[in-house]
């Protein structure tokens, strides 16, 4: 156990979980960036919806080892290369729930809205997405958590993160170093969903929480 | 690989000339390397589904009816769920006995897929209507003959709906298993990345993809037809 200790404050470590921070967080934003933008031009088109849903579906189902190595051929070997990897696999999940969230929105609450005098922009911002946070934030929560672990796999094509010390301790057959980077790494996926679990309730608007807690 | 000289003849003539794929390799190596690694790939996946399927049904059914052990079940899986795959297999092969191979890949793979099938076992016991259980009790059904016939054929399609998800995701984690000598389609894309050779990690990488696709649309053909009352709805 102690052996594991030494290993975590190696000065390298630090820098490992740097990179695989920064991997993480950057593919994350910018696969936001991307899907969330999408979802809302297509809120209104139940073919844009159907599509992404499908899209989404296919592309959840591609292993992320395949996204990352199919990158490499093309891209060649490093942080660049994992980081487009790594934000192909973040948006699926995102546009998905951020689609059918705000679709799922019921039609008479918008139209009370829109009698209320509620301007198109309005209802989106006031209506349409708070109401839809709940969901939307799962999937970014689903998202983020799916990066991280996908992050470990960065080191294969020469992307660092903490998915290195893994691979050091194979090759080196030393499993204090196998651990180290192991329980390093389960750890920061258990925080990040843990913490978005977190995020996710406190974006759930009040007046939600009050009528999920009536609907039981 | 047959002839290692060759292959090295290969890695360095795709050094000078970068192509992306060599036809002739794949038509090369279709039946020695490509079909065993497709073969090996199912193998894994499959014995995977089976026995996390052996071991949710039985404790799906037990938490649905002992409901206080189903927090410290759904928990406990989750918390299995959510380590990375990489992580997980490093902490498997440091336990003493258990050395690299298909055995803590399999391992791992039941260990992804029991948050998945024992929480749709559940919803999709708990799915089924009083009244229908109640009719079946009418009608002078024990409760084991209740469980047979009425409640799992009902939960059915959305068990299969959770086998779907748990294919598709242990399909997946399956490549990554090559690295601790899992086998399957991983292992031609880990020789590629190591041999700088694109055309293995791509043959690798797409068969892993379709194989992923596939098992995911027969699944969802087959959820649909165990639910003839909702094919017309969207999914």
């Amino acid at each position: 156990m102690s052996g594991i200790l030494d290993v975590l404050r190696r000065p390298d470590f630090f820098e490992l979980l740097r990179q695989h921070i920064l991997l993480s967080a950057a593919a994350l934003l910018i696969g936001i960036a991307i899907a969330l933008p999408v979802a809302l031009a297509i809120r209104n088109t139940s073919l844009g919806a159907a599509l992404a849903v499908n899209i989404g579906n296919i592309g959840r189902a591609v292993p992320s080892l395949a996204i990352l190595a199919l990158c490499q051929p093309f891209l060649g070997y490093g942080f660049d290369t994992a980081l487009v990897a790594l934000t192909a696999l973040a948006i699926p999940p995102i546009l998905i729930n951020a689609s059918t969230g705000l679709r799922e929105v019921r039609k008479d609450i918008i139209d009370a809205a829109r009698g209320m005098g509620l301007s198109g922009s309005q209802v989106l911002t006031r209506i349409q997405l708070p109401i839809a946070a709940p969901v939307i934030f799962a999937g970014i929560r689903t998202s983020a958590v799916q990066v991280v672990a996908s992050a470990t796999l960065a080191t294969f094509i020469g992307g660092g993160g903490l998915g290195e010390l893994i691979v050091e301790g194979t090759q080196l057959n030393d499993t204090t170093i196998l651990l180290a980077g192991s329980f390093s790494v389960a750890a920061l996926a258990i925080i990040t969903e843990v913490g978005f679990g977190a995020l996710e309730r406190a974006m759930t608007p009040k007046g939600l929480k009050i009528a999920q807690k009536r609907g039981r | 690989m047959a002839n290692p000289s060759l292959a090295l003849l290969q890695d360095l003539s795709s050094i000078e000339n970068p192509k992306l794929i060599e036809w002739d390799w794949i038509s090369e190596n279709f039946w020695e390397d490509i079909v065993p690694a497709i073969q090996g790939h199912i193998f894994l996946s499959f014995v995977s589904v089976a026995v996390a399927l052996a071991i949710s049904l039985p404790t799906g059914v037990l938490v649905s009816r002992y409901r206080k052990a189903y927090p410290p079940v759904t928990f406990v899986t989750g918390l299995l769920y959510s380590i990375p795959s990489l992580a997980l297999f490093g902490i498997l092969i440091s336990i003493p006995g258990i050395t690299i191979g298909p055995t803590p890949v399999i391992i791992a793979l039941v260990a992804y897929s029991l948050l998945i099938l024992i929480r749709n076992t559940v919803a999709g016991l708990d799915a089924v209507p009083a009244e229908t259980i109640d009719a079946a009790r009418g009608m002078g059904l024990t409760d084991r003959q209740i469980l047979f016939r009425v409640e799992l054929p009902l939960a059915l399609p959305v068990i299969v709906a959770g086998i779907r998800i748990a294919t598709v995701t242990i399909i997946g984690i399956a490549t990554i298993g090559a690295y601790i000598a899992g086998g399957g389609l991983g292992k031609m894309i880990f020789d590629g990345i190591n041999r700088s050779f694109p055309t293995m990690i791509i043959t690798g990488a797409v068969l892993a993809t379709a194989l992923a696709i596939v098992a995911d649309l027969s699944l969802l053909a087959l959820e649909r037809y165990l639910r003839p009352w909702a094919r017309r709805r969207k999914t």
